[in-house]
């Protein structure tokens, strides 16, 4: 279980530590000193060359955060950030010191890339090889967007769809996650710089699945990102985002935002897989990820599905979730979550379901080992206009080793009588009988216990699209390398 | 090929095995009767080198090698295999994705190249057959939801496609209806080989109808206390263990 945080040397080191890379001495014209203040949303605002709708927003969302205080987690442990110590607005620059071939990448990064079964011709890319030097993505990436063209897809960065289409962007921002709507959500509204914008209009089936990966001139969108997608009236879209090489980030704290809108008949799914840094065996390092994700089903027969795989950051807090306003809308959450070491994990969803006949599905599947914490914290809340809502949540916890823990935190406010709603949960350890029977058939202990867990993550792992189940089963694999035996 | 000397040997804290001698020759099939709590299963997790069971003394040599300092799933691909007497559920993993990692390790080891899905699927579809079992299992969890007796018949389907040197079975024929139980003892009767061994766990003559044993032990208090041929069995259905004990004893 949890230790004491004020004894803890390890949490003081991780803190320390995104100081580590400071600020450049030779500070680029176009990089903000730290520090937060009106005038540094302002230049934000002017750097990127916004209306003025989005500058008042920032502001609106600035001065709310002001007035807020930081949450607190019974069930985390963590160190006070320094809000004024992070520097706000980098503009997009070429990385001199990027490898200019793979030759020059940390063998061991490679290694792991290996492990994973990525591609050779998309490692140069995820290693971060100067981007000339990768010729495949480049084409790739231009038929690629000629064919979302053709369907009427808009899918480019955040910032292009402010100057672009700012009348979609000033209609559906903000209209799922409002400026105000919790702590880190005010402050990735008063300061994101950039993310994704997706709409698919009436109709349309989007051609293939949209991945953060193929997202044209994809600078790097660093610590506050926002990501909004709108889908219309009887259209279909899956969106990828996050990638299963292992990402390093200078930046500890990253806070994202991610609205989707779903039109009457539209359906929308979206799946991650994360694995930003978790600091390394003693929990020095990683990165601390506190996301907003909501999804509103806003028009009737209209479908939001999360599927995730957490897998990486030091300390996770995400709910993903899903508002049932028209009627006969369906959410669903799937989720694989994985403390290890000493990372921690509280994850879950939110159901609110408001229109009749609504259902959504809840499957939570938490891993913890070695000394990682793993929390599932769900909400389904029933309004009365709720009538014939149905739920249904599995909330699985899988315990390898002693030193770890998993805690589940179901809420549930049913105010309609002719609402449904079930809950089921398990905890287990790896049993030593499924890991011995393996082993008497000649399988190797690491096999083992991948089997074991992917048998686990089964019902998760299926809701993935193909390329990235495969991928997620390695990544798992990999982030719980030698934590049995 | 088997030959455990003077083995001592904890379950958890407790000590069951008390100097138990046993030679079992390529080719034989031995039967190991005896009282419940006697220390059969022990005997068998201990050979499988299963956790949790300490070997306090003796040896076992399998193959001219020493057996005890192998780990469980070398011994696996050196050729020793235990059907459980509980087969354990493993939900969400395939049964036959199970088999095929374990016969590829196993055939990774010998130096033979791993079987591709389609040549793995004839053989399990072969194999399937001689067990009489439904193609239904080829999709399910390992164990998941299978009846007491699908469980048996299963760990026995297992061992047709590992075709190890060394089978330890333990109570295999326990659970099983009339003719489940002639349906394993063919899965067993077709392993049968002069350079196989096989050690059956029973506590039922009417298994040994079906497969002949070459020898048959009493296992009682740790240790083998009478060894004869297959007219020990019979006797023993006939008169219990009492006499045996006592004969021991005297
Ligand atoms: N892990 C353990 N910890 C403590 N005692 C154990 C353990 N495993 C077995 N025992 C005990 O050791 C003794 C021998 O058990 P074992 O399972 O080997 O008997 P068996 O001969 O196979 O019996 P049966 O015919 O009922 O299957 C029993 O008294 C049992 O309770
Ligand atoms: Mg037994």
């Amino acid at each position: 279980m949890a230790s004491n945080p004020q004894t803890d040397p390890t949490l003081e080191a991780l803190v320390a530590q995104k100081y580590r890379h400071g600020f450049v001495t030779d500070i680029e014209s176009d990089t903000v000193p730290p520090g937060l203040d009106e005038d540094v949303i302002r230049l934000i605002s002017r750097k990127k060359g916004e209306p003025q709708f989005m500058l008042d927003w920032r502001l609106r969302a600035y001065r709310h955060w002001l007035t807020m205080k930081e949450p607190h987690w019974a069930h985390l442990r963590i160190q006070p950030i320094d809000y004024q110590s992070i520097s706000y607005y980098s503009a997009p620059k070429p990385k001199t010191d990027a490898p200019k071939s793979l030759e020059e990448v940390d063998p061991k990064l490679l290694e792991t890339y290996d492990k994973l079964g990525i591609p050779l011709h998309e490692r140069a890319r995820l290693a971060g090889v100067a981007v000339d030097a990768v010729f495949d993505s480049v084409s790739v990436a231009t038929t690629f967007k000629e064919r979302l063209n053709k369907a009427g897809v808009i899918f480019c960065s955040f910032s292009e769809a402010v100057q672009k289409h700012p009348e979609l962007i000033e209609k559906y921002l903000g209209s799922v996650v409002p400026h105000t709507d919790n702590y880190f959500a005010a402050l990735n509204s008063a300061v994101f710089t950039d993310g994704s914008f997706v709409f698919v209009p009436k109709g349309v089936r989007c051609p293939m699945e949209l991945s953060t990966y193929f997202r044209i001139n994809a600078a790097k969108t660093g610590q506050f990102e926002r990501t909004l997608i709108v889908a219309e009236e009887n259209s279909h879209v899956s969106y990828l985002e996050g990638c299963t090489a292992p990402m390093r980030d200078e930046n500890q704290l990253h806070a994202a935002v991610v609205e989707l809108v779903a039109l009457e008949g539209a359906q929308i799914k979206y799946s991650t897989v994360q694995n930003w840094y978790p600091g390394d065996e003693n929990g020095v390092g990683g990165i601390y990820n506190f996301v907003t994700k909501r999804g509103e089903c806003r028009g009737a027969n209209s479908k939001i599905s999360w599927t995730q795989v957490e897998t990486g950051s030091a300390i996770t807090w995400k709910y993903p979730s899903c508002i049932l306003t028209g009627d006969n809308s369906v959410g669903e959450f799937y989720s694989v979550a994985v403390a290890n070491n000493y990372q921690q994990a509280d994850t879950g969803t939110k159901m609110i379901h408001i229109g009749k006949n609504t259902r959504s599905t809840i499957v939570s599947k938490g891993i913890s080992a070695g000394h990682g914490q793993n929390a599932y914290r769900g909400l389904v809340k029933v309004l009365p206009s709720a009538i014939n809502a149905r739920n249904f949540t599995q909330c699985d916890s899988l315990l390898m080793g002693d030193k770890c823990g998993a805690h589940t935190f179901p809420y549930m406010e049913v105010r309609t009588p002719t609402a449904s709603v079930e809950h089921e949960a398990t905890t287990s350890k790896i049993g030593d009988d499924q890991l011995f029977y393996c082993l008497s058939r000649g399988i190797s202990e690491e096999d083992a216990v991948n089997m074991i867990v992917n048998g686990f993550c089964k019902a998760v792992f299926k809701e993935l699209p193909m390329e990235f189940a495969v991928e997620a089963q390695n990544l798992l694999a990999v982030s719980l390398e030698g934590s049995v035996g | 090929m088997l030959s455990i000397k003077n083995l001592h040997a904890l379950a958890g804290e407790k000590q069951v095995l008390h100097g138990l001698d046993l030679e079992v020759g390529a080719g034989e099939v031995h039967a190991i009767m005896g009282p419940n709590g006697s220390g059969k299963s022990t005997l068998a997790q201990v050979l499988a080198g299963r956790e949790g069971y300490t070997v306090t003394g003796g040896s076992v040599t399998y193959k001219g090698k020493d057996l005890l300092s192998l780990s469980p799933e070398e011994r696996a691909r050196e050729g020793v295999f235990l059907a459980f007497q509980y087969p354990v559920e493993i939900p969400g993993v395939n049964n036959v994705y199970l088999l095929k990692a374990g016969l590829n390790a196993i055939r990774k080891h010998r130096g033979e190249s791993e079987m591709d899905a389609f040549e793995f699927l004839t053989l399990v579809r072969e194999k399937m057959k001689l067990m009489q079992m439904d193609e239904s299992f080829l999709n399910r969890g390992v164990n998941e939801g299978f009846s007491g007796g699908e469980k048996k018949r299963n760990e026995i389907l297992q061992m047709a496609v590992l075709e190890p040197s060394l089978a330890l079975l333990d109570e295999t024929d326990s659970g099983l209806d009339i003719d489940a139980l002639r349906v394993v003892a063919n899965g067993v009767n077709s392993l049968r080989s002069p350079d196989r061994a096989i050690v059956l766990v029973t506590h039922y003559q009417r298994l040994l109808d079906y497969i002949e044993p070459d020898h048959v032990h009493v296992l009682s208090g740790g240790k083998i206390i009478k060894s004869g041929d297959k007219s020990l069995a019979l006797e023993l259905e006939k008169r219990g263990y009492d006499w045996v004990k006592q004969e021991a004893a005297a």
